[in-house]
C-alpha cells in the first residue's frame, strides 16, 4: 500500500554520473519494471529506493513519507536479490521467518505467515533445509517467499531470475507475476531481459544512460518508442531505421518509395518500422536478401535496403532464399518517425 | 643484556641447576638435591648413548622416560601455564584488533587501503633481534617488563597482519548481498554482523585465533629477551636446554613441536585459503 515518488534523483560516484535528475511516480500496487541495458543506472536506481546506495541529490518518498534518511529496515520495503542471498546457516524456514523474528513477532505468527508464504511459492516441504541442499530455483523461491513474509508497501527486485536457466525463468515469471498480483504490494522489478519485462510489467521503465528515455506501458513502449533509443532496444530484433528525405505536404521518400509523414521538415529525420509489420508485396521497399533464418513460425530475413540493414519477420511458407530481390511494404500504421538530432519521436 | 634487568639472579641460579641436573648422571657430577626426584626413575645412561649412536636403528626405543623427567622438572608446569597465558592474551587481542580491520579491508573503500595492506605485512618485515633492545627498555620503564601482557603485546603485533589477511578473506568470502538482505529485514548493521555475519564466520575467526596461539606459542626470542621470572615454555626451554644432555633436548623438542603440529593440522584449511590454494 504505497505510492513511490523518486523526485530528480541524481547520483555520482566520483567523477561518474550514474543517474541524471530522475523523476518517476510509481502508483500503488503498480508494477514497475527498470529495463536498460547493463550499466544503465537501474540497479543504482534500486538501491537508492532501498537505502542499501544514498542519492548525490533529490528526494524518495514511500506511501506520503520521505525515506532518503532512512535505513533499509524502516522503509517498509523489502528486497529479493539476484544471487538470492538467502542465509546458508539458517533452514529455509529461519530464513523466511528472519525479518519477522526482527520484528519480535510472537512465535505462533512467525510460524503462520511463514508457511502461509511457503504454501504460496510452493516450498512448504523444504522448510527444514538448509540453503546448501537447494536448487537455484529453490533458492529463488526462498528469496521471495522472505521478501513477501514481511508483508512489505514495497517489494524491490534486483534482476531476481537471471541466474536461473532458461525454462525455469519462465516458470518462476509467470508464477511471480500471479503471486504479486495477489500480494498488494507495489512492486519494482529491475532487468535487462526485455520478455521478461514485458511480461511481468504494469509499467516499464527505459533506462539508458542514467536516464529514464520512457516510462509506459509494455504495448506503448513497444508500438511508440517515445526516442530512437527505445526503438532500437526493445524489440527481438528491433525496428529498421532508413534515412527520409522531405518531399513536401508531409510526404517523405524513404529508399525512392514515398510515404505519409511529419507534415513539417525540421532538420534530418529517419524512418522507422518494425520487421513484423512489413509483408512482402508489389510495390515497397526494394530489398536484397543477404540471410534467411528459419525461427519455425517465422523468417527472419536479413536485407539490404538502400545501402542499410533491414531485418523483415516474414511468414514461413515464403520462399526466400539469398540474392532475392523483394519489396517490402511497411504496414502504414505501424511507420514511426524519428528526429535524427534530437533522437526523439515525431508525433 | 642482563644489566638492563637486575633480576638476573633467578637466572643463573636456574641455569646452574639445571646445568647441574643435566649433567648429573653422564659425567658423574653429585647431583643437586632439589631437583633429583623423578630424575632418579630415568636412565640417563641408556637415553644418552641412544642419542649417540650411530648407526641408529630403524626401529627407534620407545622411551617416556625424558618426556617424564620433563613433567616433573621444577618450573616447567609455570613455564607452560605463561605460555598459555600469553598465547590466550595474543589470541584474543590479534583477533579483536585483527578482524575489524579484515572486516573493513574487505567491505569499505577508503583512500590508502592498498598501502595500509602492504604496511599490516611490514610489521613482519622488522626483525625481532632490531626491535629487542628499544622493546626491553621501553617495557623496563613503562612496567611491562616480564609480565605476560608485555609479552602478549609483542606476539599481537606478529600475529595481526596473519589475522588482517586471514578474516579479510574470510569477509570477502560472504557475498555482500546476505549483509544487504539483513539490513532490509530489520537490521542495522551491528544486528546484521551478529546475526548472520559473525556464525558464517566463526569457524574462520576460530581458526585465525588458533593461528595466534600458534604464533604466539612458537616465539621465543621476544620471550627470552622480555621475560626473567615468568619465561615461557619455549623461552624456558631453550635457556635450560642449552646445558642438557642431548636425549633430553630431543625430549624439550618434541614436547614444543606437539601442540604446534595439532594447531597447525586444525587450522590448515585456511592456511590453504589464506595462500589462495583451493582446498574445499
Amino acid at each position: 500500500m504505497a505510492v513511490i515518488e523518486i523526485k530528480n534523483v541524481a547520483k555520482r560516484f566520483g567523477d561518474y554520473q550514474a543517474l541524471h535528475d530522475i523523476n518517476l511516480t510509481i502508483a500503488d500496487q503498480e508494477f514497475m519494471v527498470l529495463l536498460g541495458a547493463s550499466g544503465c543506472g537501474k540497479s543504482t536506481l534500486l538501491r537508492i529506493i532501498c537505502g542499501l546506495e544514498t542519492a548525490t541529490e533529490g528526494e524518495v518518498w514511500i506511501g506520503g513519507r520521505r525515506v532518503d534518511h532512512l535505513a533499509p529496515k524502516d522503509r517498509g520495503i523489502s528486497m529479493v536479490f539476484q544471487n538470492y542471498a538467502v542465509f546458508p546457516h539458517l533452514t529455509v524456514f529461519e530464513n523466511i521467518g528472519f525479518g519477522l523474528r526482527m520484528q519480535k513477532l510472537p512465535n505462533d505468527e512467525v510460524k503462520r505467515r511463514v508457511e502461509r508464504t511457503a504454501e504460496l511459492m510452493h516450498i512448504e516441504q523444504l522448510l527444514k533445509r538448509y540453503s546448501g541442499e537447494l536448487s537455484g530455483g529453490q533458492r529463488q523461491r526462498v528469496a521471495v517467499a522472505r521478501a513477501l513474509a514481511m508483508e512489505p508497501d514495497v517489494i524491490l527486485m534486483d534482476e531476481p531470475l537471471s541466474n536461473l536457466d532458461a525454462l525455469l525463468r519462465l516458470e518462476m515469471r509467470a508464477e511471480l507475476k500471479g503471486v504479486l498480483a495477489e500480494s498488494n504490494t507495489t512492486a519494482i522489478y529491475v532487468t535487462h531481459d526485455q520478455v521478461e519485462a514485458m511480461s511481468l510489467a504494469d509499467r516499464i521503465s527505459v533506462m539508458h544512460e542514467g536516464r529514464i528515455v520512457q516510462a509506459a506501458t509494455p504495448v506503448e513502449v513497444y508500438r511508440n518508442p517515445a526516442e530512437r533509443f527505445v526503438a532500437g532496444f526493445i524489440g527481438n530484433p528491433p525496428m529498421n531505421f532508413l534515412p527520409a528525405n522531405f518531399v513536401d505536404g508531409g510526404k517523405w521518400q524513404v529508399a525512392g518509395q514515398t510515404y505519409d509523414g511529419p507534415a513539417e521538415a525540421n532538420g534530418p529525420v529517419e524512418f522507422a518500422i518494425r520487421p513484423e509489420d512489413i509483408a512482402p508485396s508489389d510495390m515497397g521497399l526494394p530489398a536484397k536478401v543477404r540471410l534467411v533464418e528459419p525461427l519455425g513460425a517465422h523468417l527472419l530475413v536479413t536485407c539490404d535496403v538502400d545501402g542499410a540493414m533491414f531485418r523483415a519477420v516474414l511468414e514461413s511458407d515464403l520462399q526466400v532464399k539469398v540474392g532475392d530481390l523483394l519489396a517490402l511494404a511497411p504496414q502504414a500504421d505501424r511507420i514511426r518517425w524519428f528526429d535524427t538530432t534530437t533522437q526523439l519521436a515525431i508525433a | 643484556m642482563s644489566t638492563l634487568y637486575g633480576k638476573s639472579e633467578k637466572r643463573k641460579v636456574s641455569r646452574i641447576g639445571l646445568l647441574q641436573a643435566g649433567e648429573g648422571r653422564g659425567l658423574v657430577h653429585p647431583v643437586d638435591e632439589g631437583l633429583n626426584e623423578g630424575f632418579d626413575s630415568v636412565d640417563h645412561a641408556v637415553c644418552n648413548a641412544a642419542a649417540f649412536a650411530y648407526p641408529k636403528s630403524f626401529v627407534p626405543e620407545f622411551d617416556l622416560g625424558s618426556l617424564t623427567f620433563f613433567a616433573g622438572f621444577a618450573g616447567i608446569l609455570t613455564a607452560l601455564k605463561n605460555s598459555v597465558i600469553v598465547a590466550a592474551m595474543t589470541m584474543v587481542m590479534s583477533i579483536a584488533i585483527g578482524a575489524p580491520a579484515g572486516y573493513a579491508l574487505s567491505r569499505f573503500d577508503f583512500p590508502g587501503k592498498s598501502l595500509f595492506r602492504l604496511l599490516i605485512l611490514l610489521t613482519r618485515a622488522f626483525p625481532l633481534p632490531l626491535l629487542a633492545l628499544p622493546l626491553a627498555v621501553l617495557f623496563i620503564r613503562t612496567g611491562l617488563d616480564d609480565t605476560a601482557f608485555g609479552l602478549a603485546l609483542v606476539h599481537t603485533t606478529l600475529a595481526i597482519p596473519f589475522a588482517v589477511l586471514i578474516t579479510f578473506s574470510l569477509f570477502s568470502g560472504i557475498p555482500i548481498e546476505l549483509e544487504e538482505a539483513v539490513w532490509t529485514l530489520g537490521c542495522n548493521r551491528l544486528t546484521a554482523f551478529q546475526k548472520v555475519v559473525l556464525p558464517l564466520i566463526l569457524p574462520g575467526i576460530t581458526a585465525s585465533a588458533i593461528f595466534a596461539f600458534v604464533i604466539s606459542w612458537n616465539e621465543v626470542f621476544a620471550a627470552a629477551v622480555l621475560t626473567i621470572e615468568n619465561r615461557t615454555l619455549t623461552a624456558f626451554l631453550l635457556q635450560n636446554l642449552d646445558t642438557s644432555p642431548l636425549h633430553l633436548k630431543f625430549a624439550g623438542g618434541f614436547i614444543l613441536v606437539v601442540p604446534a603440529l595439532i594447531f597447525i593440522f586444525a587450522v590448515r584449511k585456511y592456511l590453504f585459503a589464506m595462500w589462495g590454494i583451493a582446498n574445499r
